[in-house]
């Protein structure tokens, strides 16, 4: 990671590992503060990060905890207080850390934490799908995903602004496939040190833990007040919206790499759209774009925000498309439908003009997703619209 | 104080009270039950910590008594996360003021660093949190409030809960005679970390519990105090009883109060003659149901616990080795 | 947070619910919850202090003269400053109606 010395120079490109290039943008953002606890597939971060600490090239504190809940409850530590904190986890270490994940959110700890998303057992499963963060939807944190390690990069650099904003000051997720990506080689365009202290300046925290100014943090709540504690937090997560894209906007300007909530690929007159979150977008992109040249009216749209949950922003990509297929990749075993569908088609009951929407599951546990899945998927959606709906939901491929 | 040492405060000097801080950093109107001994060992480890520290606290009795919204009942920076990590949370503070203290964001010198938590958040459900953050060896005293139940909850047993107890959940009947475990040795567990410096205390001797603290949090690395606190609510117990039941406690070698400093035991306050154990459970309802043979075992193994612990004194070396780290210069080669 | 609890709006709660005034408990009066109170005798009282520092609140204050008395505020009448007492010159008596 040798860095120019001239001026001009403000990126280069070097390829490496995404796990690798998620801690360089953890370095380059100037972590102070980092507990976690190994789990595959986050392995290669935190061993990165942790090498980048003995060699002295991060200044911070790293703390080999003994646990995912006390890797988050240290995190909680550090950021009360007033160290910029970062780790890292996945599923069962996801899991662990359930209990204190709703807390840092409601005490509104500005932690940044990547999630390289894998199954939860059981049966144990080491690889990739979404069950994990699905399952800890709900715990008040900012969440977004990413298709590839540029994205991976970007949006770690960026979460430790949008989080430590003091309107928002909420922990954030970036969310990572394990394994497809969180292990991949990629060519990516790296800033330097000078443009990323310019981008994000040091964290200045609103309330630490200081005996000059005493402050008490997590007391309880009494039934008088705690809907009122819950509201604020509520309305202060979904104002952040405003925030994350005033952030993109930013990073679009320096690096000229925008990002938005809902993402288009060829929705340009397409009267069918699939619905993706995290790598499934580039794979499902081969196949929209191998569909359209074969004259189908398909289209991709790419849920990058999950927290909040981008209602208008998905209402506007959809436009007056015929069907919406959506693809998630998770169960919500006995629930009305997996998590994204459920939410996806209750941002449209109220909307007059909706498409029909199906919902596929798909890559379970690492199950491969070619594009002839997304093809296959459309054929059927299409057939499902002429025939009614036959099912809530699919789960593409099981056997039997 | 300095007039009033360490040495001193072994002996129970009736106008030492004279000579504490008089500046409360655990306040009044916080609503802990009567007679509540572990107020009054929150009140001391308080005072004992100073002004120049944040402290961690679990949930529990101490945490639900004195911090509902809107209304604090702490002096200190102080904050709650959740039951079983407050160790955890210690650590990350720790972690957090050594790095901010590097790049020179701190004035001054770092704040002490001090987890509390009761004996269910300590021995059961904490103890992974805490065992970790002792083995990293971070900067931190830790202090638990043994009131050797879940009271908050409403009086479920422990892993602390003594031998024949009476609780919600170990209670006696025709096929139990209540707890029929013995306490877990949370001190044992501490010291086999081989950190610097573990104690137990009880607030009927408030000032040799005010001067462990003092020696614990002044010591670098981990700490351990275990603070027997008496629960009149849970051991169906007399209010006005709190400070002398703990004083039973010591008398009786129920609960010695003696301190293992780098591995090494002795008592900090000594009972030339024991009491009987009867002294002590007598007055506590909870112990009503014992009859002869199951006093009689408590009894005995008090006493060969105790013996063992004076035993643990009189060794010449620690429990375990101490060598302090400095690097040895690079030798040159002739 | 000033206002009673039941009062307060959701704009109205600090961040994260965090408490700003240390020490802010004493608003609450926990003397309410008293049947006994202690009554000392001074010609007994040897101004040692171990009352005040066997008091879980802490309710007892100290007089100008080096006495002692309870706070009334906060005292909840647990009677261990009676029991503890060095010369016996603290009673407790039952609160009047």
């Amino acid at each position: 990671m040798a860095k120019a010395k001239t001026k001009p120079a403000r990126f280069h490109r070097e390829g490496m590992e995404v796990s690798i290039a998620v801690s360089h943008a953890v370095q380059l953002a100037r972590a102070e503060a980092i507990a976690a606890y190994p789990i595959t597939p986050q392995t290669h971060i935190v061993e990165h990060l942790s090498s980048l600490v003995a060699d002295g090239q991060l200044e911070a504190e790293f703390i080999n905890v003994e646990s995912e809940h006390s890797a988050m409850s240290a995190c909680i530590g550090m950021s009360a207080a007033g160290a910029r904190t970062y780790t890292a986890t996945s599923s069962q270490g996801l899991a662990l850390m359930f209990e204190i994940l709703f807390i840092a959110g409601a005490m509104r700890f500005p932690i940044v934490m990547t999630v390289a998303n894998r199954a939860l057992s059981g049966p144990l499963s080491i690889w990739n799908d979404h069950s994990d963060i699905m399952a800890a939807r709900d715990i008040g944190w900012l969440q977004v995903f990413v298709k590839n390690g540029q994205e991976a990069f970007d949006h770690t650099v960026m979460a430790f602004k949008i989080a430590e904003t003091p309107s928002v000051l909420l922990p954030m997720i970036v969310n990572l496939d394990g394994f497809i990506l969180s292990h991949v080689v990629e060519a990516l365009e790296m800033p330097d040190q000078e443009l990323v202290d310019q981008f994000l300046p040091p964290y200045s925290p609103r309330h630490v833990l200081n005996p000059k100014a005493p402050v008490t943090m997590g007391a309880f709540a009494m039934p008088e007040i705690y809907t009122e504690v819950k509201m604020k937090h509520q309305v202060t997560l979904t104002n952040a919206a405003g925030r994350i894209q005033e952030v993109w906007d930013e990073w679009g300007q320096l690096t000229g790499r925008q990002y938005y909530p809902v993402e288009r690929h060829l929705t340009e007159g397409a009267e069918i759209l699939l619905l993706t979150m995290g790598t499934l977008t580039e794979v499902a992109e081969i196949a929209v774009e191998e569909m359209r040249e074969a004259g189908l009216p398909v289209g991709l749209i790419s849920l990058r925000q999950w927290r909040p949950f981008p209602f208008a922003a998905l209402r506007a990509a959809v436009g007056d498309a015929k069907l919406l297929i959506v693809c998630d990749r998770a169960l919500s075993p006995g629930g009305a439908a997996p998590p994204v569908l459920a939410e996806v088609r209750s941002a449209f009951y109220t909307q007059a003009q909706r498409p029909d929407i199906i919902g596929y599951i798909i890559g379970l546990g690492g199950r491969d997703v070619p594009p002839e899945a997304f093809k296959d998927i459309v054929a059927k959606a299409r057939e499902e619209v002429t025939t009614g709906p036959t099912q809530e939901f699919h789960l593409y491929g099981v056997r039997g | 104080m300095e007039k009033f040492g360490y040495a001193q405060s072994q002996k129970y000097d009736t106008y030492a009270s004279r000579l504490m801080p008089r500046e409360e950093f655990f306040t009044s109107g916080h609503r802990s039950c009567q007679g509540c001994g572990e107020a009054l060992a929150v009140r001391w480890v308080c005072k004992a910590i100073g002004k120049d520290a944040i402290i961690a606290h679990a949930t529990g009795c101490m945490e639900i008594v004195s911090s509902g919204l809107p209304q604090t009942a702490w002096m200190h920076p102080w904050i709650h996360v959740a039951f079983e990590n407050t160790a955890a949370v210690a650590s990350g503070i720790d972690a957090a003021l050594k790095i901010l203290a590097r790049k020179g964001k701190l004035a001054g010198a770092p704040p002490k660093v001090v987890a509390m938590g009761g004996d269910g958040g300590t021995s059961d459900i904490g103890l992974q949190a805490l065992s970790g953050a002792m083995e990293r060896g971070h900067n931190f005293t830790y202090i638990c409030w043994d009131n050797e139940a879940y009271m908050n909850t409403g009086i479920q047993r422990s892993s602390s809960t003594p031998f024949g107890a009476m609780t919600t959940t170990s209670p006696p009947g025709k096929e139990s005679i209540g707890q029929s475990t013995w306490k877990k040795d949370m001190v044992a567990i501490a010291v086999a970390h081989n950190i610097p410096y573990v104690a137990t205390a009880c607030p009927s001797y408030p000032f040799d519990l005010y001067f462990k603290v003092k020696k614990a949090i002044e010591m670098p690395g981990p700490a351990y105090i275990h603070v027997l606190s008496v629960c009149p609510t849970g051991w169906r117990s007399a209010t006005d009883l709190s400070v002398r039941l703990g004083r039973l406690a010591v008398e009786t070698a129920v609960f010695p109060l003696y301190e293992v400093e780098h591995g090494r035991y002795h008592l900090t306050v000594e009972a030339p003659r024991l009491r009987p154990v009867k002294d002590y459970l007598k007055p506590q309802g909870r112990f009503r149901h014992l009859r002869e043979p199951e006093l009689d075992f408590i009894q005995r193994m008090i006493r060969a616990r105790y013996e063992l612990l004076l035993e643990k004194c009189r060794q010449p070396y620690g429990e375990f080795a101490t060598v302090p780290f400095t690097p040895e210069p690079e030798q040159e080669v002739a | 947070m000033s206002k009673p609890l039941e009062q307060t709006t959701w704009q109205e709660v600090e961040l994260g619910g965090l408490l700003r005034e240390p020490g802010s408990a004493r608003a609450y009066r926990t003397g309410d919850w008293r049947s006994q109170h202690p009554v000392w005798t001074k010609s007994r009282c040897i101004r040692c202090g171990v009352c005040w520092t066997v008091c879980p609140e802490p309710a007892i204050i100290e007089e100008p003269g080096g006495y002692f008395d309870m706070d009334p505020n906060y005292c909840k009448g647990c009677g261990i400053c009676a029991k503890e007492c060095v010369t016996g010159c603290i009673s407790m008596v039952p609160e009047e109606e």
